[in-house]
């Protein structure tokens, strides 16, 4: 009984400190220093809709636009998820056919991996620089612009994500192809 | 390759001397003792906290008996939160109530610090649920496992064990929080969000709706990732891009992965007064560990087999269920390190590893030592180190002592009974499962994967790991039920066990090492050590290793 009681006290304890001071702690830092990653990196239009997350894919299929990796949750933004299946699966197979259709791909110009495999939370926002550039005659084409002008979209946004320790530059989609809307209205 | 070994040695190098001044804080905050640490303040404070019973010298009984009253207490406090989540505050998102067995499951899974998820964080769970009840639980579980360490260190040092009431509090407060803390503003720098505000309905470029589930996700993923415990907030955990948005909070999450269990083998040659063979420990442990990882980033580097047929480049590894931002070992090395501590987060989909990438995960919740969970993980290679001592003694005849006490039958046969039992939860769960619809129906992949899946979930269980081949449809009852019994059982037999092989050495009278004892310190018993993990593991699962990822392996890869 007393084992009991004494569990109890340190249950208040450690409730009132790690709980509700800990999490009032870093929620006040995040709100004061980083206030926009702290809310989830939201893009807000001048009207105040959200157009979505910097830091989560959303879905895009029409020729104009860069298209991000495959999602096995088709891009749910409250349901996460990866594909859990094994690199021998025959489904995984199946989808990448599917995906190389999609994007045309031939063995003479054979489709970037990433753009094939699914990610683990099906939310990647990133794809690399030479999956970007592998779409930039069908987005071109699309919107009636010189390869050169979508080119310098992925000029302006490919970044080095971790130095030395990641060759491969990434871009960001979603950020991309909102630049791209942008150039189209200027 | 030049950058992926470059990763590896970085983390692992980086972490491994970060763990030297931290073993030596955790003496101070956790043993302040004279001839240990320098004594402080906090004990007095912590003993009012506690109560009567805090201020008494535990016996290995009474130590046990008050750590089990403490977890009963947990179990109850955080099973109530989930059973009455609809009806508290701090829910934005109306979450509902929530299935029995999984409430079960669930309150069992996070008091024993395994973490193992049957749930989808951001579909299932409210803010005070999340926070309130699991992360308490990731603390206090962690601490709890803290405070064994330490009292069994304090027996083998010849000493009274010491209280687990002050101790429990010592690990919360002194180590645990700081840790937690620092670390949580590392990820709210690196971008991590933490909200209170609810999910937000977005519309997108191409005008569809996506809702985008958000929360106080940095607080929770800092203990999660320190305290071994391994519960995402979100489902798929740390590849979650809200959960893990950059390389460099990658790279924190990674180094915070196994800081704590590296620091505790310091911590407990510092008690027990012996530095060089905490030394040996450590090497053969970063051996173990560092073998599974160069065959993990070895094997994760061939493409994905299933595109092999296609119009696809085939220079890259295998990207499916990883991120690009993490870089290309990022992945084959969180899998390694998040099961050889028991922590158990993810930062790529493990059934979707290479098939013999998949089993170095495996391996390393089998063997459960190196570095293995915060606290326990060096309660684990003690039962490794009594039998492996035994063994040697038995061997050049003579009698077998660890730092002076004198190893006998009894206290081999708790060691045994511990290692063994480990080995059966997994193996005889994995058969039954495996011959009913109860694991056959759930399974996401066919043949030798889907046996995997199976094989995975148990042995996740029974290492208190909590990652998983997610595609298992484990969210039934059945699967339910018996994991939730397995991490029960799986978790404190390997506490009270070696407790009482402290209380029985401790009885005896310590003989003086000489030059005929056997070192603890040198290659010999390093070897010794390593050849006593390596058989043991080895005899017990080899065979169901080949049934799964080896037979898978053979079978498709080309």
């Amino acid at each position: 009984m007393e084992t009991l009681l004494s569990s109890l006290r340190i249950t208040v304890a450690t409730m009132a400190i790690c709980v509700g001071g800990y999490s009032a702690a870093v929620w006040a830092i995040g709100q004061a220093v980083t206030p926009d990653t702290a809310e989830g990196s939201l893009i807000t239009r001048a009207d105040g809709t959200v157009v979505g997350s910097r830091q989560v894919a959303q879905a895009f299929t029409q020729p104009q636009y860069f298209w991000p990796r495959p999602s096995a949750v088709d891009y749910n933004g409250a349901g996460a998820g990866g594909s859990n299946k094994s690199p021998t699966s025959t489904d995984l197979t199946d989808r990448a056919t599917e995906t190389v259709a999609a994007y045309g791909a031939t063995a003479a110009n054979p489709l970037p991996a990433e753009l094939a495999a699914a990610s683990g939370a099906g939310l990647d926002p990133h794809i690399t620089e030479r999956a970007a550039r592998y779409q930039v005659q069908r987005i071109a084409q699309a919107r009636n612009l010189p390869v050169d002008q979508v080119e310098r979209v992925i000029d302006q946004n490919a970044f080095s994500p971790g130095g030395m320790f990641t060759p491969d530059r990434l871009v960001n989609v979603l950020e991309m192809n909102l630049a791209l809307d942008e150039n189209k209205a200027g | 390759m030049t950058q992926a070994i470059l990763f590896v040695l970085f983390i692992l190098a980086g972490t491994a001397l970060l763990s030297w001044p931290l073993g030596r804080y955790m003496t101070w905050a956790m043993d302040p003792a004279k001839g240990q640490g320098r004594p402080n303040g906090f004990t007095t404070l912590f003993q009012g906290v506690g109560g009567s019973l805090a201020r008494q010298e535990q016996d290995w009984k009474r130590y046990a008996v008050s750590l089990l009253g403490f977890n009963v207490v947990m179990f109850i406090v955080v099973f109530s939160v989930l059973a009455l989540q609809q009806y508290l505050p701090l829910n934005p998102d109306a979450k509902e109530a929530l299935d029995p067995s999984l409430i079960f499951n669930t309150a069992a899974s996070f008091t024993t610090n395994t973490n193992l998820q049957h749930y989808s964080g951001e579909v299932s769970f409210s803010y005070l649920t999340q926070l309130g009840g699991l992360m308490w639980l990731q603390f206090v579980s962690a601490a709890v496992g803290l405070s064994a360490l330490a009292a069994l260190a304090r027996g083998l040092s010849g000493r009274k064990l010491g209280n687990f009431f002050v101790d429990v509090q010592r690990a919360t407060f002194l180590v645990l929080l700081p840790a937690a803390f620092i670390v949580a503003v590392l990820l709210v720098l690196t971008g991590v969000p933490m909200t209170f505000n609810g999910s937000v309905v977005a519309t997108t470029l191409e005008g569809v709706q996506q809702t985008i589930a958000r929360g106080p996700v940095a607080a929770f993923v800092s203990i999660k990732q320190l305290g071994t415990n391994g519960g995402g907030f979100f489902g798929p955990n740390s590849t979650h891009p809200l959960e893990n948005p950059t390389f460099w909070s990658n790279v924190v999450e990674t180094v915070s992965l196994i800081l704590i269990p590296m620091g505790c083998v310091w911590m407990f040659g510092r008690i027990i007064g012996r530095l060089k063979h905490a030394g040996v420990l450590f090497a053969v442990m970063l051996i173990l560990m560092g073998a599974r990882i160069t065959a993990s980033v070895g094997f994760e580097s061939v493409p994905t087999q299933a595109f092999v047929s296609l119009p696809i480049t085939q220079d890259v590894g295998n990207l499916e269920g990883k991120e690009l931002r993490f870089g290309t070992s990022a992945g084959p090395l969180w899998a390694v390190l998040t099961t050889s501590t028991s922590n158990g987060s993810v930062n790529a989909m493990h059934d979707s590893l290479n098939p013999l990438t998949g089993m170095m995960p495996m391996i390393g919740m089998w063997l459960n030592e190196d570095f293995g969970g915060v606290g326990v993980g060096m309660v684990n290679m003690f039962l490794y180190i009594v039998v492996g001592v035994f063994i040697a003694g038995m061997m050049i005849g003579r009698t077998p002592e660890y730092l002076g006490w004198r190893v006998e039958s009894k206290e081999v046969k708790f060691a045994m009974m511990a290692l063994l039992s480990h080995g059966l939860f997994i193996l005889v769960g994995t058969a039954i499962f495996a011959a009913t619809p109860w694991g056959a129906d759930t399974l996401n992949n066919v043949g030798p994967h889907g046996f995997s899946e199976i094989l995975y979930e148990f042995s996740s269980a029974a290492a208190n790991n909590g990652s998983g081949f997610e595609g298992l449809g484990d969210a039934t009852t059945p699967w339910n039920i018996a994991t939730g019994i397995v991490m029960l059982l799986a978790r404190f037999i390997p506490i009270i066990l070696p407790l009482a092989i402290v209380g029985s050495l401790s009885s005896k009278r310590r003989a003086t090492e000489s030059s005929g004892t056997l070192s603890v310190e040198d290659g010999t018993f390093a070897g010794m050590l390593t050849a006593t993990v390596l058989i043991v593991g080895a005899l017990t699962f080899f065979p169901a290793a080949t049934l799964g990822p080896i037979a898978e392996h053979v079978m498709f890869m080309k």
